[in-house]
């Protein structure tokens, strides 16, 4: 009997163990994280794209709509082709980098999950920070597990891999760029796409 | 040199022109950087790299019209002949 006990609480471990959250880490070392953005303006829109992600995802694949977590992009990594603009961009008029260093999205609440196989979409409740203004935002995820890739990655590395995919738009005048000013050239809309992986190793 | 000043207007006209048809025609800002699509096979995630690239846009070509007019206005107030 007793040996019957202790075998079920071993089995019971090993499971709770197995499905706990994994904690990915989005430090990319392949450079391939990005966080998109793009602006209409009359000449051209202004597009662009910020490789100074990072952050951290807690992920149960049994459970995904307990996933939390946050990523910070570094408001200096933000590169647009033309220099004059960038200097503007993040200079104290626009998006005052030195003084803003962070951007930051951290995630509160998942609703609307739907899980196909390793795909998982969801509308994400969270908050969202620019240039120290913080709203609450819902934005729509998508979440791929791909589970024993990390090695394919990284070489010599075991573990498993979390992309994660979203598409909104936020407006430059909820978070104080500039508010009613300069719409004639540069839009109130800012499209934003994130397209990040993390790293869970063994 | 009043000749003279005709020709290099005429000449930074037609080599911004030129330059700027030939590194592409772009009709938007100039460029420093230009970003390159870079796909990673394992997660299928579309990345970007910047280049560093010199692409000549509308405001170069203005700003070479522009010292083209001022060198072929100065023209006019310089003599035929110099002395």
């Amino acid at each position: 009997m007793k040996t019957k006990l202790i075998i079920l609480a071993l089995v019971t471990a090993t499971g709770v163990a197995l499905a706990a959250p994994q904690t990915f880490d989005f430090k990319d070392p392949k450079g391939i994280n990005n966080a998109g953005f793009k602006l209409d303006a009359p000449l051209e829109s202004i597009n662009g794209s910020a490789s100074g992600v990072y952050g951290t995802v807690t992920f149960d694949p049994a459970n995904p709509g307990a996933t939390r977590g946050k990523i910070t992009v570094a408001t200096s990594s933000l590169i647009v082709p033309n220099p004059l603009q960038r200097q503007h961009m993040l200079g104290k008029e626009w998006l005052d980098a030195t003084k803003y260093p962070t951007i930051i999205f951290e995630s509160k609440e998942f609703k609307n999950i739907q899980t196909t196989g390793d795909t998982t979409t969801a509308d994400v409740t969270g908050t969202f920070t620019l240039k120290g203004v913080s709203k609450e935002l819902t934005v729509p995820v998508k979440l791929t597990y791909l589970k024993d890739k990390l090695g394919e990655r990284v070489p010599n590395q075991k573990g498993d891999l979390l992309v994660i995919r979203s598409n909104f738009t936020i407006k430059r005048s909820d978070f104080n760029i500039n508010p009613g000013q300069f719409e004639d050239k540069v839009s109130d809309a800012i499209e934003i796409t994130l397209s990040i992986a993390g790293a869970s190793p063994k | 040199m009043k000749r003279t000043f005709r020709i290099l207007a005429a000449v930074l006209v037609v080599g911004a022109v030129a330059f700027w048809a030939a590194a592409g025609a772009n009709h938007g800002w100039t460029k420093t950087r230009v970003p390159r699509k870079v796909v990673d096979e394992v997660t299928g995630l579309e990345g970007v790299q910047w280049q560093d690239k010199f692409v000549p846009g509308v405001d170069f070509l203005g700003a070479a019209l522009l010292g083209a007019g001022v060198l072929a206005g100065i023209s006019f107030f310089v003599p035929a002949k110099s002395r």
